[in-house]
Parts: structure tokens; C-alpha cells; sequence
């Protein structure tokens, strides 16, 4: 199984190793370098990198590459998916996973990879369970441990492991009593050049808070569960109850963590909440180019846009632009050939627009095509897939007898 | 120094070995984070400091020993991580040790040591098969992922350990944690090309068949096979092995995980398993980690381009989620290319192609350039658009970028090939552009089909000669091979134009740098050139240069990639990886299928090592959450629905029923465990007979009750009979109306079992009731009597078989004697169909006076029912004499429901309030199947059971619950 892990940044530099069979000299990395030499993007260093010896299986996350060394024939998705759930622990414990707060916290980091992988296995992988053997750390607890020396390593050891729920820790005790449903939703479309709707599909996902003490065994409903096309689950469901009665029951983990994700593929279901007027044209001579992109809504259903973003993908020869944005701010990155307009909130009564003009590279010939835009943007409350509606209850199977004897659930959707 | 600084040097990869001993003195610390790292510090340099290393063992060894099993597990973890060979026999002895612990989680741990101790020490391989074998016999999730990984790297060819764990391991799949998944995914996938056959290996007979089957009756059936027995002899119509279908549903909901490991390990299993009609529910679940990260992505990708040319309908309909967008990395829009090819077909090639049209003005020209040969790809498979295609690649010709023409050019060649007369212009077309394209392969390609077609542009090849003999020089190897050749035809064709100019070629060649160029001036020069001495080939000149070459195939380079696992690096990288076991292939007949079965008796230990386990619960309100545990295993439970096709398939819903009664006791846990082991182990000496009688054991254990007779012989011809069924499935095709059998005559089977398990302290166990003699109603119906009597079976098995008296029902009290004030009432599911009213269970019940006088009009009154029950009354009893009893059937229909049927019993004097309430079980029809009938009706199981859930109207309901009675009967059968 998996044998060794090098962190290794953007720049090249490698700044983590661990091992967990016998040592790899870290030269291994070498056959790594060079192919990431030659994909030129982050993005296109392939996954899987054969070497004599070994096989180095990597992910590239938050600038950092993870480079796992594997010997001998493992499925790659089992890698590739434990690299990502590192990189979620990291990101669980410090906030963010990127090269300084790894450097920062190295002797915990170390710990986990410990206690992630025995002998190249995963052992415990759920932040329930590494968060009672390890705590994460805080400025508190950072200067009561340097005052009074004592560690982040915590005394009890976790119980989770043993039981047959192994995501929950046991014993856990709140007085208010409270479980957070967040509902996000993402459509994915691809428009043509009339804004015709070539592909449009719905990702959801359903994130929990839950705080209830001791064992809670919850059900969630859905109003209409034909809707949903594929559903994928956090491993507290039980599946067999979803199959015959498209109920969700599950005992949650402590804390944060995303329950399913569903997703909805009706095409004439999807409505696209903006519009984008966009006319960019590069001109036969005098190496220049004009660009007009206008943006309003469409079927928002009352809601306002927000966060609203649009990503221009130059050609390679554009070489600057100069722009004047009615609303937001733009920024040209002349390395990586990406636009990026921040519009913010969008107004529906004075429609946002960019327009000015691009400087092309002089004697190259003109950009065959127009560049693609992508549009992100935010709505709040309000879910795409409409008919999926105001549809959560939760029942509560078993809630402890614990400080308040009726537990109270509050529900935020979307 | 803090332990910290060293371990922070250990993750720069600085050396701090030179700090061992210091370290080391740490190791007996209390502080646990100190502990910890000192433990991370002693792992990573004990090897090269092995003397040192040794001064820490005596820790670990007293570690083993702690009444915390956490510490005991965490001992055992790094002692098996320090790799040093003296502590081989003490690693040996802790492993086997923690094997046999009481604590699943030191159990795991040992499970994990395994594999570091064998690639420590290779010769300790046979003592650890064992210590895998034992593990393997674990009946808890916790271990079975990680001895199923020990299994995989230590032994993986043993598959002999699996057959009697195949069952567990697929019902405990669910609840295994997701890498445990993956790992036992795999490697079962790998089991089952060994034990069963091929699904999809006469798809065509079956279909025919089953056709047919759906209508018939028993009877019409009986011709039909008698009409075709040619066919059946000469293919054996395929029936799914019971426990392949076991796999395969219970590993489908794991499509629905959240870890893209282990959906992946279902799709393919369910690629190399399933029978074709089922492979499909994996493709929504794959298209769904497309949406996942990119390397996820590109995996998924590099799978599903090989799936896509086997089973290319699968994936029509989420055609377009295989469309690229712009943002996606190279490598994932090459791939989805791949895969959009493999899927086109004559009624989607317009889309794809407006799509590759699109496609072709990207910025990314690696892309571009795999676009052009998709669209080549395309062209060649498709008849019907080929020109299409070629016109468009024609028109990119007059692109502005060369790399776009020149893989134009490319990918015309290689189609021009296919119908090089009618495309001469464009030819022609191309031959002008050689002054431009500057693309080595490009240009050679042309000047290649300038040689080729020679002839159809006449007067443009020896000018093109011309002009590349001037810039021969100048040219890449690979073109000025092409000129070469193309000199050569020429010549051949028409020698008075270009006779002067071939020589100028060859004698620029023969002098060029490289040898291949050489070499092949020179030998083409002896092949045209006529000299004095020119041997006999020259004669054939033409016809090797002009012989009529076959077009190129286009295909995807990932054709032959399926003879790897799916999902394995080896696939990949499309090379062995190391440690690859290779998948093997269909056996022709199927290996003895009862090698899996088990004893049942294995099944009450695990009950009591779950519930025995020491010093877990410092609180009694975790106690009581792990015996709940144990009642119901976490998530493979099913709330109802369920249990009766899992009771069906593995047997373990009659102990899971022993588990529970046995849960609630308060036993000396120490004392139970061992004794249970004792049998466990006698038990296991047992041969293959016992075990398949222990398990139709199980199926009835949850009801069995004493019985009356039933003798050894009688057994063994029942026992024979059914082996015969087994191993010919045409006698079984006859037998079908006698094998509806095998349940109750189990349960007499069992009484010698069930007297044996007493021994246990199984004295939970129903008390026979003092009348089970009573039969209810005729078992075997008259007609079913003479069918049977037909059939070539002897009366010694048919006697008992009519005389079975279904004792082993269990009996439900209705009225108790005292309250009912000497009536008794008592009741059973009779299990037959209830006449009147098919949808009605059949309820049957037995009064009884215990007084001394009679008691008259005994009826039912006032049923009070939940909405949509109804209740069939029996018909009034007169007169009940003292001291008689007599039975009655009434019919309930509970509407699939466990509500409880109320109604009041009355005499002629009382009324007393009763309840009727069915268990789940009770509420089957059992109905009987021949096999085809039953693979019919299986697919009309998974049709109504969709319905079911999209509608969950009421009808549907109860044919979804009848269905599944089919299920769960016909495996009963088969077994």
C-alpha cells in the first residue's frame, strides 16, 4: 500500500516526508520533477507517474503537490482519495491546508499521518476519531501548552474506533441541543455562443452541524425524493433504509461534516439565473482587440445575485487589457491569460458592464476564436432545483435523555 | 532536547539518528504525546540501530500485556513497525497473541501486523496463514478489512481460506469501514471468477426460455422442456450461483459512498461480474465522480474508456456528461475525447461532431490535435459521415495553424486509404500544401499518398519529387524516408519522368548520416534499379511497392485493456504492476458451491465474544448501546423490510434472533466464551454434510422446537436427493414441485442439531409446546401428493415428506388459558395460501377447552382493523367439547403491514380482546419457481421494487413483498 509521502510545493521545493514501511530516499521525487516539468501546468502533472521501481500516485491541492510513493499494485482512486482526505484533515485542523501552516504545525502533522496510515493502511481516517487523539490546535490551547507543558495530544484514548460507529465520538454533551441542515446547490451549464443551453445539470450537497448529545439517530425526509437523480452519502447513512423508503436515517458525527450530495440532471428543469451580453473581436490589423460584456439577470425568482464573478480564458497573444468596469473590479494576469471580473452584487436596475479595449501581441495573427467566460455566482436562499422545495424534516429517532429533556433542532436551509 | 525538534527534523528528512540512545531512554515516559513521538523517532531509525532498538522492546512487551486494550493494540503497532530481524519470534508469538484477544481492536491491530512481519521475515509465511485464517473466521467489521488486506499481501492465491467466510464477508461488507471496502471488494471479485460462472455465457437460450416460462404453468413448463430437450442438452441454461447473487446486492448500495475507492471497486466488480442486463446501475454512479477532483476524474476516465468499448449502451445516456469544458486539464479533455469516440454511433455522430467542431478552436493544441483523430476515429467507424468528416478535416486544412493541418493531413491519409478514387482532388489538394506544412509527420504523410496514388495525380507527382529532391538535405529522417519511397514508385510507374530523379534521391541517401537511410537507398536501389546481376526480385518490384495495402484500423487504445482488473494500477498504466494477481478467468463449471456453507454454531460464538468483551464499558449506558449493537448490526440492519431475503440467503437471521435472547442474558462471560470455542472447534472437524446440514439449521433454528420422528436414514436419502438436484440442474428442473420440500424437512433435521446447540446455554429456546403433533391443515395438497408420486422418487422419502407435520411452526399465544378462564388459544402462520382470498395470510388457530364443560359458538367479532385490513372469519364452532381441541383457519389480510390485526374472540358466554400481530415474515406467499421463472420474475423484482419506490402506492406495495417471497424461497430451495 502506500509507502511513503512527500509534500512538495509549487516551486518545487520538498518540505514534508514521512514514511511508513522502510525509508525511500526522497531522489525518488526526482522522476516526479520531471514530469511536472513537462506538463508546464499544475494541473497536468498526470496522477499516476510510473518509475522503475516505484509508482508515485500524486494530487495537486492548495498549491501543495501530495507525492505518495507506492511498490506494489494498490487501486489508484484508493490512494488518490486518502491523499484528499489528508489534505481535508489538514484543512479541518489549521483552517487551511497550504505550505506555512504545515511548516507551522509540523509535530502535528506528523502525528496524524501517524495515526491516518499503519503500515501503509489507512487506520483512522474520520476527524471524529483523529480529533480525540490528537486535538486540533488553538491560540488558547497553544499557550496553555507552552505555560503548563502539557500536549495536543489527548490524554483519554478515543473510544470512537471500537464501536460500531466508528465516525462518532461517545460521550459527547451539549446543553443546547442543536443540528444545522445547509443545503448548497451548483448548476453546471454550458451555454453556446446564443445562449442556448448545451448541458445544464444541478450538484448539491447537504453540509450538517450537528451538536446533539450522546447517540442521536436522525431521519431526514425529502418532499420529493424523485427529484433526486444520484445521491451519494456520508458513510452514517444507512443505505438499505434510503433503497426501500427514501429516508435518510443516520447517526450523525460529532460536528461538521457534509451528509450527501445529490444531483439533478433534468435539463428543462434548470433555469439560468443571469444573462451575459458578451461581444469580444480582435481586430485583422493594428494588433488590438475590443470587449463588451454586459450582465443582467434572468430568472432569479425575487432573489438577488450575488458574488457574481466572470472568468474570461484569453488567448494566448492578448497581452493587456484596459478596461472600464461600470461595477465591480477587474484584473488581467498576463502570465496565466485569465480575466477576472468582481462584480459583486448585481443590480438589476443598472446592469454591470465591461468594456475597453485588449492589446494584442503585435505580428501575431489574430486569436481564431472567442475566449469562453465562466460565470460564478451566489444565491441565497433559494434552490435551483425549485421542486425539491421546502422539504427537510427531521425526526429525531432517539435523542439522550440529556440536560434539556426535549432536544431542539434548528434549521437553516440554504 | 524536545522529541518535537527530532521528529521536525525527521520530516525534513535531516538525520537525527545520531540522537537514538537519548531518545530511546524516552520510551518508558508517561507523558503520551512524548510517548508518541518517541515511538515515531524509534520507527523510523530502529533499523539502522537495531542493538539500541532492542533496549525498547522489554517496554512494548510489558505494553502487551495491559488490561487496556488500547495500549495493548498500540504496543503491538509499533513493535511489529520496528524492522528488526532478531524480534521475528517475538513478534510472531505477540501477533498470534493479539489474534486470539478479546478485543476486536487489538485483533485489527494484529491483522495489521501481519504484512509488515512477512515482509520483514518472507520464511514466516506459513505461521501467519494461519494467524490470517483465524482472523479471517472474525465475525467483527473492525477486522475484516485489515485481515482481508493481510489476506491480499501475504497469501493471495489461498482462496481456499475465503469459501467458508465468502458469506460473512458479503453481509458485513456494509458496515466495514470504506478502505476495508475497497480492499474486500477486490479481492472478492477475484473469488467469484473462480467459484461461479459466467453470467453472460448463454444470455441468448435464457432469454427464449424465460419468455416462454413466464406464462406457463407447472405443468405446460414440464412439455416445454420435454419439447426442446435438444437445445437444453446442449446448453445448460444458466442459473446464477445464490451467493453471487449475494455479492452482487449487496455490494450495489455501495455505489452510493461517498469515497470514490470504493464506488469504483463496485462498478467493477459489477463490470466483471454481472449479467449484462444489470452492468448499467454503475454508470450513473461513475458519471457522478466525474464531477469529483481531477484525479479522481482522470482515473474514473481511464476506466470508463475501457468499459466504454465493451458496453458502449451503457454510457449512451450520460453522453453528455463525457463534454469537455474549458477549464477542464489536458489530460481529463483528451480522456473524455477517448471516451466520447468510443460512444459515437450512427444516431449521435451529429452531435459529437458539432461538438469536436467546437472543440477544434480550442487554445489547447494538444487537444486540438486528439480532437482531429477523434473525428478520424469517427470517420472510420462510421460509415455514414465519413465524408462528412473528411470534408470538414478538408476545409481545416486551410487553417491557419499548422499543427492543426498537419494532424488534418494525418488523419486524411490514414481515411483517403479507404477510398483513395474518388478523393483524387483532394490529393491534389494536399500535394500543394507541402510547401508550406513544415510538420515532419505531416509532410511525410503526404508525400506518402502522393507514392500510393501515384497514379490518380499523374502529373503533380514528379513534380513534388522535384521539389523535395532539392530540400532532401534539409528534411527530417521520417520525411526523407518517405521521399525515398516515394522515388522508388515513381520510378516504378513511370520511369521515364523521374528515372534521373530517383537516382539523384538515392545517391543524396546514400551518403546521408543516418543508417536507416541509408540502408534503404540501398536496398531500394538493388530492388528497382535494373543491373547486370539483379536477382529475381526485381521483378516483383512493382508488386511489393504497389501492392494494394489495407487501410489502417483507427481503434482506441484502450481496446485490450480489460484483461486487467478494473480499477487496478496495472489497468493504468496498461503494464503489470507488481503484486498484480491477475483476474481469473470464467471457470466451465462451477466449483462445489457447498465448500461456503457454514456451521451455525460459529455464528453463537461470535454472539458471545461480541457481548462478552471485559473492561470496554466503564459506563453501563455504553454497555447497553453495544449490546444493542449487537442485537442489530449497525447498518446492515434494514428496519423490517429486508430481514426475510437476508434470513433467505445466509442464514444469519436465525441467529440473529438466538443473538438476541442470548444478549440479554447475564452469563458468565468468561466461562461462555470458552465453552463456545471448545464446540467451535470440534464443530469444525465436521464434514461437508454437517455443515450443509447446519445450514438449513439455521433458517429454521429460529423456529425450530423439539420434534418427533425422524431418522438417520431418512436424512441421508433427502440429503442425496437434493445433491443430485444440485449437480444436474435438468433433474432439478423435474424435481422443482418435490424440492418445495427442503424447508420443512430441514426442520426435522434439525432436531438433532437444535439438541446439540442445548448444550449451550441456549435456554431462551421456545419450549415445545405440549401439542405440536397438531397438523395444520394438509401440508401437501392431494394433487401435489400425486404430482410427486409421478416424479421417479421412492417412498421412503415421500412418507415422511407427507407426514411432516409442521411442529416446527411457531406456535403465538392468542389466550391464555388462566385469562381466556380454561379457554386456550393459540395460533400459527401456517405458511400455505389462504384459499378464499389469495392476498390474505393464512392464520392458523387452535382452541382449546381446558374446562370441564363445553364451551359453544366460539366466533369472531368486531374487528377492529387499520385502514385497508380485512380479516376472512372462520367459520362458527358450535360446540367445543371439554378437553378437545380443534383448529381453525382464518384469513388476514395485514396489508404488508405488522399492524396488529384486534378483534374479540366470543363464546357464548365471554368475549375476550385478542390481537393478531404478524411477524415480518409471516406476510410471504410462498410460491414456487422453476429457475426461469424465477429469473423472470427476478427481473420484475427490480422493476416493481423501482416502482415501488417511485410511487409506494399500496398495490404495489404488496407485489413488491410477494416478490420477494420468490427470492427468498428459491434460495431456500437451492441451498
Amino acid at each position: 500500500m502506500i509507502h511513503s509521502l512527500f509534500l512538495i510545493n509549487n516551486a518545487g521545493d520538498l518540505f514534508l516526508e514521512k514514511h511508513w514501511k522502510s525509508v525511500i530516499s526522497r531522489s525518488v521525487c526526482d522522476y516526479f520533477f520531471e514530469a511536472r516539468e513537462k506538463a508546464v501546468e499544475p494541473d497536468n502533472v498526470p496522477p499516476v507517474i510510473r518509475t522503475p521501481h516505484h509508482y508515485l500516485i500524486n494530487i495537486y491541492r492548495e498549491k501543495i503537490f501530495f507525492v505518495s510513493v507506492i511498490q506494489t499494485e494498490v487501486p489508484p482512486l484508493f490512494v488518490i482519495e486518502f491523499l484528499h482526505r489528508v489534505a481535508e484533515t489538514f484543512q479541518d485542523y489549521f483552517g487551511e491546508c497550504s505550505e506555512s501552516t504545515i511548516k507551522d504545525n509540523v509535530v502535528i502533522v506528523y502525528e496524524l499521518l501517524e495515526e491516518m496510515l499503519d503500515n501503509g493502511f489507512p487506520l483512522a481516517t474520520e476527524s471524529n476519531i483523529l480529533k480525540e487523539l490528537i486535538r486540533p490546535p488553538t491560540i488558547l490551547r497553544s499557550m496553555v501548552n507552552t505555560i503548563t507543558g502539557s500536549s495536543n495530544v489527548g490524554e483519554t484514548l478515543p473510544t470512537g474506533q471500537l464501536s460500531t460507529i466508528p465516525w462518532r465520538r461517545a460521550g459527547v454533551k451539549y446543553t443546547n441541543n442543536e443540528a444545522y441542515f445547509d443545503v448548497v446547490e451548483e448548476i453546471d451549464a454550458i451555454l453556446d455562443k446564443s445562449g442556448t443551453t448545451v448541458f445544464a445539470e444541478i450538484q448539491g450537497v447537504i453540509d450538517a452541524c450537528v451538536k446533539l448529545s450522546g447517540m442521536p439517530d436522525l431521519t431526514l425526509s425529502f418532499m420529493n425524493p424523485r427529484l433526486l437523480d444520484d445521491v451519494s452519502f456520508h458513510p452514517c447513512v444507512r443505505y438499505k433504509r434510503w433503497e426501500s423508503e427514501r429516508v435518510i436515517s443516520f447517526v450523525p458525527p460529532d460536528g461538521n461534516f457534509q451528509l450527501m450530495s445529490y444531483h439533478i440532471s433534468a435539463q428543462n428543469l434548470v433555469a439560468i439565473p443571469v444573462y451575459v451580453k458578451q461581444n469580444i473581436s480582435f481586430f485583422e490589423t493594428g494588433s488590438s482587440g475590443r470587449l463588451d460584456i454586459t450582465v443582467g439577470p434572468k430568472q432569479t425568482m425575487g432573489k438577488t445575485v450575488e458574488g457574481l464573478v466572470v472568468t474570461v480564458h484569453m488567448p494566448k497573444v492578448v497581452l493587456s487589457a484596459n478596461l472600464n468596469a461600470t461595477q465591480g473590479t477587474y484584473n488581467y494576469d498576463p502570465v496565466t491569460k485569465i480575466l477576472v471580473w468582481d462584480i459583486g452584487k448585481l443590480n438589476p436596475q443598472k446592469l454591470p458592464n465591461l468594456k475597453g479595449s485588449l492589446s494584442l501581441q503585435s505580428g501575431a495573427p489574430k486569436p481564431e476564436e472567442n475566449p469562453s467566460l465562466n460565470i460564478d455566482l451566489k444565491i441565497q436562499q433559494l434552490a435551483i432545483s425549485g421542486r425539491l422545495g421546502s422539504f427537510i424534516s427531521v425526526g429525531c429517532d432517539s435523542l439522550p435523555a440529556g440536560p434539556c429533556d426535549k432536544a431542539l433542532l434548528l434549521l437553516t436551509l440554504f | 532536547d524536545s522529541p518535537k525538534n527530532k521528529n521536525s527534523m525527521i520530516a525534513r528528512g535531516k538525520n537525527a539518528s545520531d540522537l537514538f540512545p537519548a531518545v530511546v531512554k524516552n520510551v518508558a515516559c508517561k507523558n503520551i504525546e512524548v510517548k508518541k513521538l518517541v515511538y515515531v523517532y524509534l520507527v523510523r531509525y530502529a533499523e539502522e540501530q537495531q542493538d539500541l532498538a532492542l533496549l525498547s522492546i522489554s517496554t512494548f512487551q510489558r505494553g502487551l500485556k495491559d488490561p487496556n486494550q488500547l495500549i495493548r493494540a498500540s504496543a503491538l503497532r509499533v513493535l511489529s513497525s520496528i524492522r528488526v530481524t532478531i524480534i521475528v519470534p517475538i513478534m510472531m508469538l505477540a501477533i498470534k497473541e493479539a489474534a486470539s484477544d478479546m478485543s476486536p481492536y487489538v485483533r485489527k491491530t494484529a491483522a495489521h501486523a501481519i504484512p509488515k512481519l512477512h515482509s520483514l521475515d518472507p520464511e514466516q509465511k506459513d505461521q501467519l496463514i494461519e494467524v490470517i485464517e483465524k482472523l479471517l473466521a472474525d465475525k467483527t467489521t473492525l477486522v475484516a478489512g485489515s485481515v482481508v488486506m493481510a489476506f491480499e499481501e501475504v497469501c493471495p492465491d489461498r482462496i481456499d481460506l475465503i469459501h467458508k467466510n465468502y458469506r460473512k464477508l458479503c453481509n458485513l461488507l456494509i458496515d466495514v469501514e470504506e478502505w476495508g471496502q475497497v480492499v474486500i471488494i477486490n479481492m472478492l471479485t477475484r473469488y467469484a471468477r473462480t467459484q461461479f460462472l459466467n453470467p453472460n455465457v448463454n444470455e441468448s437460450l435464457l432469454e427464449e426460455n424465460s419468455e416462454k416460462a413466464f406464462y406457463a404453468s407447472d405443468d405446460e413448463e414440464e412439455e416445454d422442456k420435454k419439447a426442446e430437450p435438444a437445445t437444453l442438452a446442449k446448453r445448460k441454461p444458466y442459473v446464477m450461483d445464490p451467493d453471487h447473487r449475494l455479492l452482487l446486492r449487496n455490494t450495489k448500495p455501495l455505489l452510493q459512498s461517498r469515497n470514490a475507492a470504493v464506488v469504483m471497486a463496485v462498478a467493477q466488480l459489477y463490470f466483471h461480474l454481472a449479467p449484462k442486463a444489470e452492468v448499467g446501475i454503475i454508470a450513473k454512479a461513475l458519471v457522478r465522480l466525474m464531477r469529483s477532483h481531477s484525479e479522481v476524474q482522470y482515473v474514473v476516465l481511464q476506466n470508463v474508456a475501457t468499459m466504454s468499448i465493451k458496453r458502449r449502451g451503457m454510457f449512451e445516456p450520460y453522453l453528455k456528461s463525457f463534454y469537455i469544458r474549458s477549464t477542464d486539464p489536458t489530460q481529463i479533455k483528451v480522456l473524455k475525447l477517448e471516451v466520447l469516440t468510443n460512444l459515437a454511433n450512427e444516431t449521435n455522430i451529429s452531435t459529437i461532431l458539432r461538438e469536436f467542431q467546437t472543440y477544434i478552436k480550442s487554445m489547447d493544441k494538444d487537444f486540438v490535435a486528439a480532437s482531429i483523430q477523434a473525428i478520424g476515429r469517427c470517420a472510420t467507424n462510421i460509415g455514414e459521415v465519413r465524408d462528412t468528416c473528411l470534408n470538414g478535416l478538408v476545409q481545416l486544412l486551410s487553417n491557419r495553424d499548422e499543427l492543426v493541418v498537419a494532424e488534418s493531413v494525418v488523419v486524411i491519409k490514414k481515411l483517403l486509404q479507404m477510398q483513395p478514387e474518388q478523393h483524387s482532388d483532394i490529393i491534389k489538394h494536399m500535394a500543394k500544401l507541402i510547401d508550406n506544412i513544415q510538420v515532419p509527420m505531416a509532410r511525410a504523410s503526404i508525400l506518402w499518398l502522393i507514392g500510393e496514388y501515384c497514379e490518380h495525380v499523374p502529373k503533380i507527382a514528379p513534380d513534388v519529387l522535384r521539389k523535395m529532391a532539392k530540400s532532401f538535405t534539409n528534411e527530417e529522417d521520417i520525411v526523407k524516408l518517405q521521399i525515398i519511397n516515394l522515388a522508388a514508385k515513381l520510378y516504378l510507374t513511370n520511369s521515364k519522368q523521374s528515372k534521373l530523379l530517383t537516382q539523384y534521391v538515392l545517391n543524396l541517401a546514400k551518403y546521408d548520416q543516418n543508417y536507416d537511410i541509408r540502408d534503404r537507398a540501398r536496398f531500394i536501389r538493388q530492388l528497382i534499379v535494373p543491373t547486370d546481376k539483379s536477382g529475381a526480385l526485381s521483378k516483383y518490384a512493382k508488386k511489393l511497392f504497389l501492392a494494394l495495402k489495407p487501410a489502417p484500423v483507427l481503434e482506441s487504445p484502450f481496446k485490450d485493456r480489460d484483461h486487467f482488473q478494473l480499477g487496478s494500477l496495472s489497468h493504468l498504466l496498461n503494464a503489470k504492476a507488481a503484486g498484480y494477481q491477475e483476474l481469473p478467468n470464467w471457470p466451465e463449471s462451477a466449483p462445489d458451491p457447498s465448500v461456503r456453507n457454514v456451521e451455525v454454531i460459529t455464528l453463537l460464538e461470535r454472539v458471545t465474544t461480541l457481548t462478552s468483551i471485559p473492561d470496554w464499558s466503564k459506563c453501563s449506558s455504553r454497555k447497553d448501546r453495544k449490546e444493542k449493537k449487537v442485537e442489530k448490526p449497525f447498518y446492515s440492519d434494514s428496519e423490517g423490510e429486508s430481514g426475510p431475503t437476508e434470513s433467505a440467503d445466509s442464514g444469519n437471521c436465525g441467529g440473529g434472533k438466538e443473538k438476541k435472547e442470548e444478549a440479554g442474558q447475564d452469563q458468565s462471560k468468561e466461562a461462555s466464551r470458552g465453552e463456545c470455542r471448545e464446540v467451535e472447534q470440534s464443530s469444525s472437524a465436521e464434514d461437508r454434510k454437517r455443515g450443509r446440514k447446519a445450514v438449513k439449521n439455521q433458517k429454521s433454528a429460529s423456529e425450530s422446537e423439539s420434534e418427533s420422528e425422524s431418522s438417520e436414514s431418512e436424512e441421508e436419502s433427502e440429503e442425496e436427493s437434493e445433491e443430485e438436484s444440485e449437480s444436474d440442474t435438468n433433474v432439478r428442473k423435474k424435481k422443482t414441485p418435490v424440492l418445495k420440500q427442503p424447508p420443512k424437512q430441514s426442520k426435522k433435521e434439525s432436531k438433532k442439531e437444535t439438541q446439540e446447540m442445548s448444550l449451550l446455554d441456549l435456554d431462551d429456546y421456545e419450549p415445545a409446546p405440549a401439542s405440536a403433533s397438531v397438523t395444520p391443515v394438509n401440508f401437501l395438497s392431494s394433487s401435489l401428493v400425486s404430482d410427486l408420486e409421478g416424479l421417479s422418487l421412492t417412498d421412503t422419502i415421500l412418507a415422511p415428506t407427507t407426514l411432516a407435520p409442521s411442529g416446527s411452526i411457531k406456535m403465538y399465544e392468542l389466550l391464555h388459558r388462566i385469562k381466556g378462564e380454561g379457554l386456550a388459544v393459540e395460533y400459527c402462520f401456517s405458511r400455505q395460501p389462504f384459499s378464499p382470498e389469495p392476498n390474505m395470510v393464512a392464520v392458523q388457530i387452535q382452541f382449546t377447552n381446558n374446562t370441564n364443560s363445553e364451551t359453544k359458538n366460539l366466533h369472531i367479532e368486531d374487528p377492529r382493523l387499520q385502514s385497508g385490513m380485512r380479516i376472512r372469519e372462520f367459520a362458527e364452532i358450535d360446540v367445543l367439547a371439554a378437553g378437545e381441541s380443534v383448529t381453525v383457519v382464518m384469513g388476514i389480510d395485514f396489508c404488508d403491514s405488522t399492524q396488529a390485526a384486534n378483534f374479540q374472540l366470543c363464546t357464548h358466554t365471554r368475549k375476550f380482546f385478542v390481537s393478531i400481530q404478524p411477524p415480518v415474515g409471516e406476510l410471504m406467499t410462498p410460491a414456487f419457481l422453476t429457475e426461469n421463472d424465477f429469473k423472470k420474475e427476478q427481473g420484475e423484482r427490480t422493476s416493481a421494487l423501482s416502482r415501488f419506490n417511485t410511487h409506494s402506492c399500496p398495490s404495489d406495495c404488496s407485489f413488491s413483498s410477494k416478490h420477494l417471497s420468490f427470492f427468498s424461497f428459491y434460495v431456500a430451495v437451492s441451498l
